[in-house]
């Protein structure tokens, strides 16, 4: 047995000499497929960091980083983006979608670089902007959309890919409190129905009391480790207890 | 792959239309520049070379005085009637042969009056230098032999002393004798010296050489080769014929000179393609600068779009397919003025042929050279700016604000 994602003795270690700033130290997290997971802690603690690793955006001074049994430290930088192009989905706090750019075209843009033809990622685009419920919304602009909603259509590029891994850096930050929950909510349902993977970061305990497990990062390194659920069970993915 | 990024790339142009256009603006005006000039140019070569066939394009020239540059020397001895005899005589491959005796003179028709140019010549002087009779008629043998009193008028006098009136059989004063109007010319056109070459009137040599110019001299030889391949026999010929004649040793240098009428159209032509060449050059430096144009924008444009970059490596673009993208939009940003430019061009030389009154020429490897051309500018000067979007990190372009 081995986990989706595996931490041994991760080191990031910016800048040099005096002006170093070790953003973890030796942390050793193990995921498994399955899991949702909320990174919890305060600013500064290294969260963020870590879910760049995570990412493949980034890898460790020292210490090994290996996703399904692959040492990502290993890889290029080409083989980093084609890893994340086809393994992974991102969430972000800002949603980051492309400006006057529409709905569409936004979530069409990772199936771009899949090489998936357009009538294909068309329709693909279409499917996964109805199931973050914004059909009838794909002509929109991210300006002519509300946070909510330009959310929803940054779940739906990073999930259109049907990735194995969704990592979500504070998903709900820009939001009101309604949203945020449906935003969590969706983000559990994908987690549920379709076993996917799920990294949350947030610094709201109300938010990471609903993740399954949640880790929590102090100065670098895991402060606590909480299984709050069970490791949801989902077709496709192996059910073992943490 | 590639059609999916260059539709990208097309949509980010156009979603910035008037920047765009201005960006191009520099290689627009550098293409329409290097087209237009070199249409024109092409355009007038061509009338050039017109000009020169339609003073013959056959013809060669022999005149007294050695060949040099500038005025001829005048102490050369001349040509006499016994010369132009004996080039008839003695060259082959050749149409005609006539002896030019050239003076000023003032021609007189009732109240009318005109200096004008009159040529002492034989009959084949027509056939040589490519005049055509309008009506009437040339001299014949009889009258050069007999010195008559006779002349045909070239268009230009024509028209200058009897406006719409038949001058057949009218009487004229050329200098102090009166002479009577045998022919009319068809009008020629101006050469390519812009001389009215229609301002002329022929008369039998040697009724010029006795009745106006007082001596047998004969200024120069037209001769007309059968051919253009004959040209160079008929030259060499020539140049021997008068050597010999004129008791020229050989190695010294002849008092005599041969001119063909293909060298110095070769020598107009090359000064026309020299000076097009030189615009040419000149206003290719501002496709250069069009493509600094390009660059200056496309930087701008990367740092605008920083994070972008970072949203399209986050998600898995490669370095490479990020140059691409930027590289692409560079490359269509500049092919499209470089279009534009090519449209402009034309237009612009098809106007300025119009009003100048020059041939209609195309110059087909110019609009695909100046296109080939803009799509380098937009390669040389897009790869800075692409590359250095491909070198973004991730993180950091994502974070930027």
């Amino acid at each position: 047995m081995s986990a989706l994602i595996e931490l041994r003795g991760v080191d990031k270690v910016y800048g040099e000499g005096d002006t170093a700033v070790h953003a973890m130290r030796k942390v050793d997290l193990a995921i498994e497929a399955g899991d949702f997971v909320a990174i919890m802690g305060p600013s500064g603690s290294g969260k963020s960091t870590c879910m760049n690793i995570l990412g493949c955006l980034d890898t460790p001074t020292s210490g090994t980083h290996l996703f399904r049994g692959i040492d990502v430290g290993n890889l290029s930088l080409d083989q980093l983006a084609l890893l994340r192009r086809h393994a992974l989905g991102f969430v972000f706090q800002g949603f980051q979608l492309l400006g006057r750019t529409s709905a569409l075209e936004n979530v069409e843009l990772p199936l771009v670089y899949q090489r998936v033809p357009a009538p294909e990622r068309k329709r693909r685009a279409m499917e996964a902007l109805a199931e973050v419920g914004l059909a009838g919304r794909e002509k929109h602009t991210p300006s002519e959309l509300s946070g909510g909603q330009q959310q929803r259509v940054a779940i739906a590029r990073a999930l259109v890919t049907r990735p194995t891994l969704l990592l979500a850096d504070e998903p709900t930050g820009n939001l009101d409190t309604a949203r945020k929950f449906e935003i969590l909510e969706l983000l559990s349902r994908f987690n549920r129905e379709r076993g996917l993977t799920v990294v949350m970061v947030t610094h709201e305990p109300d938010l990471g009391n609903h993740a399954a497990r949640a880790v929590i990062f102090r100065d670098g390194q895991v402060e606590s480790d909480t299984r709050l659920k069970p490791l949801p069970h989902a077709e496709g993915s192996a059910s073992e207890g943490a | 792959m590639i059609g999916s990024i260059l539709l990208m790339a097309l949509r980010e142009i156009r979603r910035h239309g008037m920047r765009s256009a201005l960006t191009t603006l520099g290689i627009v005006i550098g293409v329409a520049a290097v087209v237009a000039l070199v249409t024109i140019g092409r355009a007038t070569t061509a009338k050039v070379t017109a000009d020169v066939a339609k003073m013959g394009n056959d013809l060669l020239t022999v005149m007294p005085g050695a060949e040099r540059r500038g005025p001829m020397s005048s102490d050369a001895r001349p040509f006499t009637t016994a010369d132009v005899k004996a080039v008839k005589r003695e060259i082959g491959s050749v149409r005609g042969v006539a002896p030019v005796v050239n003076a000023s003179a003032l021609v007189v028709a009732g109240n009318t009056n005109r200096t004008t140019s009159v040529t002492g010549t034989w009959s084949d002087f027509a056939t040589v230098r490519g005049y055509e009779v309008e009506s009437g008629r040339l001299f014949t043998e009889g009258e050069e032999n007999s010195s008559a009193a006779v002349c045909v008028l070239g268009a230009t006098v024509t028209s200058e002393l009897f406006g719409g009136q038949d001058p057949i059989g009218q009487s004229v004063r050329v200098g102090s004798i009166s002479c009577n109007v045998i022919g009319t010319l068809v009008a020629k056109g101006q050469g390519s010296f812009g001389a009215d070459q229609d301002d002329i009137v022929l008369m039998p040599l040697r009724t010029v050489q006795r009745r106006i110019r007082g001596t047998d001299d004969v200024n120069s030889i037209a001769v007309s080769a059968s051919s253009d391949a004959a040209i160079p026999r008929v030259k060499s010929q020539l140049e021997a014929l008068f050597r010999e004649r004129r008791r020229i040793t050989p190695g010294k240098t002849p008092d005599f000179n041969v001119r063909d009428m293909k060298e110095i159209a070769q020598a107009m032509q090359s000064i026309t393609g020299s000076m097009t060449a030189l615009l040419s050059a000149i206003a290719a430096v501002s496709l250069v600068v069009g493509g600094i144009g390009i660059m200056n924008i496309m930087l701008v444009s990367v740092t605008e779009r920083t994070r972008e970059i970072g949203i399209r490596m986050a998600i898995g673009a490669q370095a490479h397919e990020v140059l691409l993208q930027f590289l692409l939009e560079a490359v269509a940003l500049s092919l499209m003025g470089g279009l534009a430019g090519v449209i402009i061009g034309l237009g612009g030389s098809m106007a300025a042929i119009a009003a100048l009154d020059l041939p209609l020429t195309f110059a087909p490897e110019i609009i695909a050279l100046a296109f080939g051309f803009s799509a380098l500018v937009g390669v040389g000067f897009g790869y800075f700016p692409a590359r250095k979007a491909a070198r973004l990190h991730p993180i950091q372009a994502l974070r930027y604000e």
